[in-house]
């Protein structure tokens, strides 16, 4: 292994410039004559628009435009579509109700867009909002999921608030085994609503050239060509060969930034109206309210065990919500991304899920690190502890008794998905080893003499990454494809620009694509340089979301590297006057076999550039582009424990220990990758102690709208993470590679909660906060003193 | 934000004119509580008296059995200025639990006291020592400072230049943060004084206030087993969506236990 090839900890090349101020994010960019604009968002939650009066804003000093909704349709500006059309259990295609980016007729949520004001300083702009004059006749909010289909109308299309009523697997099958199992353990779980947070609030500058009637977006994006497909396609009507989009450097999405919103459509259109570049940058104020929210299930699910403890049906009924409106993907998260994954790793033969999405009056819901997989491996591991409790079985043997074998793979679970690889026992024995699971009992003991509550909790996950392929997702009603492309271009001297279509924003791409391409391809490291982020620099690509940039984005490189030694070996034959099928490239080099006559990569890549000795037939220059499409997701899963304690006195859990054994496939860079855990589980353990999203029940207000409210976690709320690593190959990308991206954030919410319950003796939802585990304390010492 | 006059004075006695002659004048100290407040556009003063130029009102300094701090001494000053540290640990400690190392550097005690925020920790320090707040006209007695939530005794023109706090003989600090902001859900200053055990607790209602209960027992068997069973009403306590009056209620019983054992050492 070269120091910086596949498998080494290189520090990121990305850091330095990110460390020391010099990023280059949407905010930093400013365009000649930009103007500014702010949004006039809706104060309620519900309410018809019966009047707008902007006269007075108009007039205000700086102003330049105020537009409406009615200004975008006289425009004809479509809906923000959602990409994926959800088919429901009788047939019909999920309730689609316009998203227009400034409200026509209602406003749904606190933050809707009503007006957007452009002037010539932000202040001038924010100043002219409050002039805008509205009379909104109030309707009743209706922020509660399990309050939803009983609630207000949000969209007269949509009856009884039913988005989708959906379904999957067997349902008489699960009802027989229900029927006829030893035991049925059954809960009743919340998976609270989260608010996303990237550090960069999202931004985007819209500028329109008449010269060239081209326009130039600037937003905070997690996949550009996407962005410009819905832009184009979809909302303005325009070729895409008429609009770029660029994502420079991007300050975390999560998620939140994969969507098309309102704001960067508005701006984009409100460009060529004024005639000037608009730019417009959420304060954090906005984020809370318009960035798409996550998770926010209900959730009842039963399991059928046998007399042994042996798994024989699942069942699930959840109620999601998606929020006011459909936002980009909301439709495929409490779906496809989530009932497909009710398996886990168990041979659970007979499993049935039935999801409803509702609207309410909040903002829309969509994919959240892990998008579905958190909200799946949840209830999973949840009921499983319940079940090893009520049978008195130790929680790590049940999951053992039911793990899926190693000669069960390929294994097809009963919830459409194919496993292609894995092995779960090595990765829970290592984990039980790790935390010293036998030691546990002196622990607790110990605890128990200081007056705290010890428990140990345990998360077996699993995840599908590299949502594909794109034949079978489009089958299940996507709307796009989900390949990735890659170019990789020599240039004369030997260095090498990588264009992908998987953006980096957080992920350290710039160092772990060029330390691919350095390996694959035999030439520096430092040589390397990743290109991402432009649709005017990179071919078509999909972005980055579900764990999916090493996994088809790199297994795009590696095609696109394949073809340069396809091409190189010619030419490299033609120099050493060798049969090009004598020819093999290793470590750099193209070697007439059996000799010690080569050529190395570079003098191959001048001659390309400079053919002036060159083989017939074949076309100048080194630069190949290859997409690549995937047979299948891939599989990443492990075992996490956590162990807390917690004090009955204030209900504070401090997290003693925690150990996440991950099988991730082949790893480019631990250390990126052992990052990526970390940050995962950080954001798991904010679900599960300290973050949840609150709108006022009456109101529709968001409670939870800043940081003295929404509790992010610090430094301090997190203990240090033991990471260990088991590997099984991806069967069917050319690197055995799997994702790590949303790992920790799926795997770390049951552990915790599991080791909270194991602590208190009782279930709680989350967040487990210190007031919620106090009453559980209290009404525990309550009823033992009776 | 709004537009607003900024001033810079060089005397207290300027800034106090310049306090007494403006439309909707505000002071601003560290401006930790301000700033936000005014980039959020819910305060929009006529002015703003900025006090960054008085060095008079910074430093820490004893006085007899007195510790005397400047109104412009920041947070981190407090907590890391050794005479505090030897005289007063609990009030270095709880100095240096305020906010984050940003607000600790910014943010002073003039300007935490003048704001009278219910949850702020300063507060409790004060009741709990019988601090006294200094002012360009007189002398406040933390008992009659603390009027309501965000109201205190300060006249218009008003000036805080310094607080004086009298050295216990031993004292405890013990504070339930709130998760996501780290104001005090609860937080407990008890002292024992040659006036007398004092419990001072903020966070839990609309003003610090003193648990005379509490100082009774401790008067008289100073440990934490002697508060350990006093139960504060929660009928008028704070309640929010991090805690129930009830839990505070709770948490204030708690909190003092754990501040009389941080006072024992």
């Amino acid at each position: 292994m070269a120091e910086t090839g596949i498998g080494a900890s290189v520090r990121r090349k990305e850091d330095p410039r990110f460390l020391t101020g010099r990023g280059r994010y949407v905010d930093d960019i400013n365009r000649p004559g930009q103007l500014h604009a702010y949004f006039l968002r809706s104060p309620v939650a519900h309410a018809r628009l019966t009047s707008i009066d902007t006269s007075a804003a108009e007039q205000a000093p700086g102003v330049v435009a105020v537009f409406t909704g009615q200004d975008m349709a006289a425009d004809n500006v479509g809906s923000l579509p959602c990409g994926w059309v959800v088919t429901d259990r009788h047939g019909e295609p999920h309730k689609a109700p316009p998203h227009y980016p400034l409200a026509r007729d209602k406003v749904r949520y606190v933050g809707d867009h009503i007006a957007m004001v452009v002037a010539e300083t932000r202040a001038q702009a924010r100043d002219a909002v409050d002039l805008i004059d509205v009379d909104y006749e109030e309707l009743p909010a209706i922020v509660d999921v399990r309050d939803a289909m009983t609630g207000s109308l949000v969209h007269d299309e949509a009856p009884s608030n039913l988005c989708f009523d959906w379904e999957l697997g067997d349902q008489a099958a699960v009802n027989e085994a229900m029927g006829q199992a030893a035991h049925v353990v059954e809960l009743d779980l919340v998976n609270n609503r989260l608010i996303p947070n990237a550090m960069e609030p999202r931004a985007a500058i819209g500028d329109y050239d008449p010269g060239t009637e081209a326009y130039t977006v600037y937003s905070t994006s997690q996949n550009p060509h996407l962005l410009r497909l819905i832009l184009c396609a979809f909302v303005l009507n325009l070729p895409e060969t008429k609009v770029r989009v660029i994502a420079p450097d991007v300050g975390g999405g999560f998620g939140s930034k994969i969507f098309a919103y309102a704001e960067e459509t508005c701006c984009t259109w409100a460009a060529k109206k004024v005639g000037r570049p608009v730019k417009w940058t959420a304060g954090r104020d906005e984020a809370f309210v318009s960035d798409a929210h996550g998770r926010d299930h209900f959730t009842n699910v039963k399991l059928a065990l046998d007399q042994e403890g042996k798994f024989l049906a699942l069942k699930v009924d959840t109620t999601a919500n998606l929020g006011a409106y459909l936002s980009s993907f909301s439709t495929c998260v409490p779906t496809y991304l989530y009932a497909t994954l009710l398996a886990g790793q168990y041979a659970t033969p007979a499993i049935y899920a039935n999801v409803k999405g509702v609207f309410t009056t909040t903002a829309p819901v969509d994919a959240y690190r892990g998008a579905g997989r958190p909200e799946a491996t949840y209830l999973i591991e949840r009921i499983v502890e319940v079940a090893a409790r009520k049978l008195g079985m130790d929680p790590a043997e049940l999951r053992r008794k039911n793990f899926i074998q190693p000669d069960q793979f390929p294994y097809q679970t009963p919830v459409a998905l194919t496993y292609d690889t894995g092995n779960y026992e090595p990765s829970l024995d290592l984990a039980l080893q790790m935390i010293d699971y036998q030691g546990f009992a002196a622990r607790r003991a110990e605890s128990e003499r200081r007056g705290k509550l010890r428990g140990i909790g345990f998360s077996a996950y699993i995840e599908a990454c590299g949502i594909a392929p794109s034949a079978v997702v489009g089958a299940l009603g996507a709307g796009v494809g989900l390949w990735e492309s890659a170019q990789v271009r020599f240039n004369a001297t030997g260095t090498v620009s990588v264009m992908t279509g998987a953006h980096s924003h957080g992920q350290g791409h710039e160092t772990t694509f060029a330390q691919l391409v350095s390996e694959k391809l035999g030439i520096p490291y430092e040589n390397v340089e990743v290109v991402h982020g432009d649709t005017g620099a990179i071919p078509m690509g999909m972005g980055t979301y579900g764990s999916r940039s090493l996994a088809v984005g790199g297994s795009a490189i590696v095609r696109a590297c394949d073809k340069i030694v396809e091409k190189g070996r010619k030419i490299a034959a033609h120099l050493l006057e060798a049969s090009v099928d004598d020819v093999e490239f290793k470590e750099g080099k193209f070697t007439v076999v059996g000799t010690d006559r080569s050529k190395t990569m570079a003098e191959v890549a001048f001659t390309a550039y400079v053919p002036h000795n060159y083989p017939e037939g074949v076309e100048p220059g080194l630069d190949e582009t290859a997409f690549y499409d995937p047979l299948n997701f891939t599989y990443p899963a492990g075992v996490h424990i956590a162990e807390v304690e917690v004090d009955p006195d204030t209900g504070i859990t401090t997290i003693m220990d925690w150990v996440a054994v991950d099988d991730f496939g082949r790893v480019l860079n631990p250390m990126i990758v052992e990052g990526q855990v970390h940050g995962g589980i950080a954001q798991g353990v904010g679900q599960a102690l300290l973050e949840n999203c609150v709108y006022d029940k009456e109101s529709g207000q968001l409670i939870t709208g800043s940081y003295m409210d929404y509790t992010m976690p610090r430094a301090d709320d997190l203990p240090p993470f033991r990471v260990g690593m088991t590997t099984t190959e991806c069967t069917h990308n050319p690197l055995g590679v799997k994702g790590c991206g949303e790992a920790g954030a799926i795997a770390a919410p049951p552990a915790l909660i599991n080791a909270i319950t194991d602590a208190i003796g009782t279930e709680i939802d989350m967040p487990a906060t210190p007031e919620k585990v106090w009453r559980v304390c209290q009404a525990q010492f309550v009823q033992a003193a009776e | 934000m709004y537009a607003f006059e900024y001033h810079k004075p060089s005397s207290v006695q300027d800034a106090v004119a310049a306090l007494s002659d403006k439309e909707d004048p505000k002071i601003v100290a560290g401006g930790m509580t301000l700033l936000p407040t005014m980039k959020q556009r819910l305060a929009s003063p006529s002015d703003l008296i900025d006090l960054g130029g008085l060095p008079e009102l910074v430093g820490i300094r004893e006085e007899g059995n007195s510790l005397v701090i400047g109104a412009m001494t920041t947070h981190a000053e407090v907590a890391r200025n050794e005479t505090v540290q030897a005289r007063i640990p609990a009030l270095a400690k709880l100095a240096g639990g305020i906010g984050d190392p940003q607000v600790r550097h910014r943010g002073t005690i003039g300007g935490s006291v003048a704001n009278a925020d219910p949850a702020a920790d300063y507060p409790a320090a004060l009741l709990g020592l019988g601090a006294a707040v200094i002012t360009n006209q007189r002398e406040i007695a933390a008992d009659d400072f603390f009027v309501d939530l965000f109201e205190t005794a300060l006249e218009p023109s008003e000036l805080i230049t310094a607080v004086r706090f009298p050295i216990p003989q031993r004292a405890g600090y013990s504070k339930f943060p709130n998760p996501a902001s780290r104001y005090a859900i609860v937080g407990v200053f008890v002292a024992q004084t040659d006036g007398g055990v004092r419990v001072a607790v903020t966070g839990a209602k609309g003003s610090v206030f003193r648990v005379t209960e509490m100082e009774q027992a401790l008067a008289s068997n100073f440990s934490p087993e002697s508060v350990a069973n006093i139960r504060v009403p929660a009928d008028d306590m704070n309640s929010d969506i991090h805690a129930s009056s009830e839990y505070r209620a709770h948490l204030v019983t708690v909190m003092a236990k754990r501040a009389v054992a941080a006072a024992e050492g």
